[in-house]
């Protein structure tokens, strides 16, 4: 109890920490790339948003395995919780890949593998947060919402191929190709562990939220058969 | 009573009370017709562009049937609280899962027999190569076998058939990928070879879920 204690202290502090030192990075330390200019910099924030999407959908495959077998609410709370944040993260990936593609590819748009494939994952973690809403009692959205986080995450990789086969025009991985140069793959790294900490920090607030509300929950229905124990 | 049994018993009843109801492929081949004629108006009848989007006109009619089809295969199990009766079968969730989804293979298998000559006849293609049945066997298995799932998942929640679809179609994309291209790939008379790759996309995808799906069954219906 101690420790968590410590950790929720001190985790806010180390994310505002690594932010200012990635902006430090993002903008002053690091140079403008060649051809694209000034835009380039959005790769920054762009690439290790993408990261945290696909790291929050594992978690969330994850937690729903580990949901259907244990039965422990507090699997059911990472997933939903994870899938909440895996869902504002898919979105700002769409968002910044556009305001990339812009001034890039001259559209804000295409429909190439990894922009559709992101797309198509989002449209699958949406309907995981509209199943739960949707289902009558919420053991039971519990349960039918790490179907779909379990489905989801296994049909990702079998998207991505499809559409890969389908067309391609996004620039390749850059990072281990040895095509970036050793500042940007520094600060690339940087915003990576920052963005890594945010995600921690955000999980661990919102299960911590959740899990108060579910103590509220239980706190009413025990109010509730009091009153009707009492005929009042 | 051994598994394959027990699943028939279960496709035989679906098929007795679709005879008797005719609810199902009666009212989705009209559908799926009216689909096909409705995209006519859309695109025009010119032979050129209808070869262009021939193949897409066919999987979207067939994915909204398949929605339509797989929907109405667990609502009236619903309605009537047959549901109810099934889960107290002296069964598996698994021979449940596995019966519901040959049955919905059997009506949808039954409801593209008829259409695809229609469509065919509608817009003067030569649908009927072994190919293109291969395409759209191997397709038709992996809708039911995730909308299955996905139907009773739908059923049990306070939207019903409003879920099906939010939850099937994405899902479906690499379905509906490879079966529009290898068809449209059919449809110009390319050889086995050429469509191999989206046939291994197709028979992988139907593998995967149906493995998954019967294993992931029994956590849906459990109350």
């Amino acid at each position: 109890m101690k420790n968590t204690a410590i950790i929720s202290r001190l985790l806010p502090v180390l994310t505002f920490l690594l932010f200012a030192a990635s902006l430090f990075m993002v903008f002053i330390y690091v140079p403008t790339e060649e051809t694209m200019g000034i835009v380039q910099r959005i790769f920054y924030f762009h690439v290790p948003v993408a990261w945290i999407a696909f790291l929050a959908f594992f978690i969330v495959f994850i937690g729903s395995i580990m949901y259907l077998w244990k039965r422990q609410i507090i699997w059911d709370t990472i997933a939903s919780s994870s899938a909440e944040i895996g869902l504002v993260f898919a979105t700002l990936v769409l968002i910044t890949g556009s305001i990339w593609a812009k001034p890039i590819w001259g559209v804000w748009w295409v429909w190439e593998p990894r922009l559709t494939t992101s797309l198509v994952l989002w449209f699958i973690y949406a309907a995981y947060l509209l199943v739960r809403s949707y289902a009558s009692e919420e053991s039971r959205g519990a349960r039918f919402s790490a179907v779909v986080g379990i489905i989801g995450f296994i049909d990702v990789p079998i998207v991505a191929l499809a559409i890969t086969m389908w067309r391609t025009q996004h620039p390749g991985p850059v990072i281990f190709g040895g095509g970036l140069a050793t500042s940007m793959l520094i600060t690339l790294l940087v915003c990576l562990v920052a963005f890594t900490t945010l995600y921690a920090l955000l999980l661990i607030q919102r299960v911590s939220l959740k899990k108060r509300e579910n103590e509220i929950k239980i706190l009413q229905n025990d109010d509730l058969i009091l009153e009707k124990d009492t005929g009042g | 009573m051994k598994f394959w049994n027990k699943v028939f018993a279960i496709v035989w009843k679906d098929a007795i009370s679709e005879m008797r109801t005719r609810e199902i492929i009666f009212s989705v081949l009209i559908f799926t017709i009216l689909v096909v004629v409705t995209f006519n108006f859309a695109f025009g009848a010119s032979a050129e562009t209808m070869k262009l989007v021939a193949p897409g006109i066919l999987w979207v009619t067939f994915t909204f049937a398949g929605i339509l089809a797989l929907n109405r295969s667990f609502i009236p199990e619903i309605e009537e609280g047959c549901l109810g009766g099934l889960m107290i079968c002296p069964v598996s969730r698994e021979v449940i899962y596995v019966g519901k989804m040959l049955g919905s293979l059997f009506f949808m298998l039954i409801i593209e027999i008829i259409a695809l000559p229609v469509f065919a006849l509608l817009f003067n293609l030569s649908v009927l190569s072994p190919q293109l049945i291969t395409i759209t066997f191997l397709a038709t298995v992996g809708f039911v076998a995730v909308g299955t799932l996905f139907s009773a998942l739908a059923v049990n929640t306070k939207a019903r058939e409003m879920v099906l679809p939010i939850l099937f179609l994405p899902v479906v994309v690499p379905i509906i990928i490879s079966a529009v291209k290898a068809s449209g790939q059919a449809l110009s008379g390319e050889p086995w070879g050429e469509l191999s790759s989206w046939l291994a996309v197709l028979g992988a995808f139907d593998a995967i879920f149906i493995v998954i799906s019967f294993w992931i069954f029994p956590f849906i219906i459990e109350e």
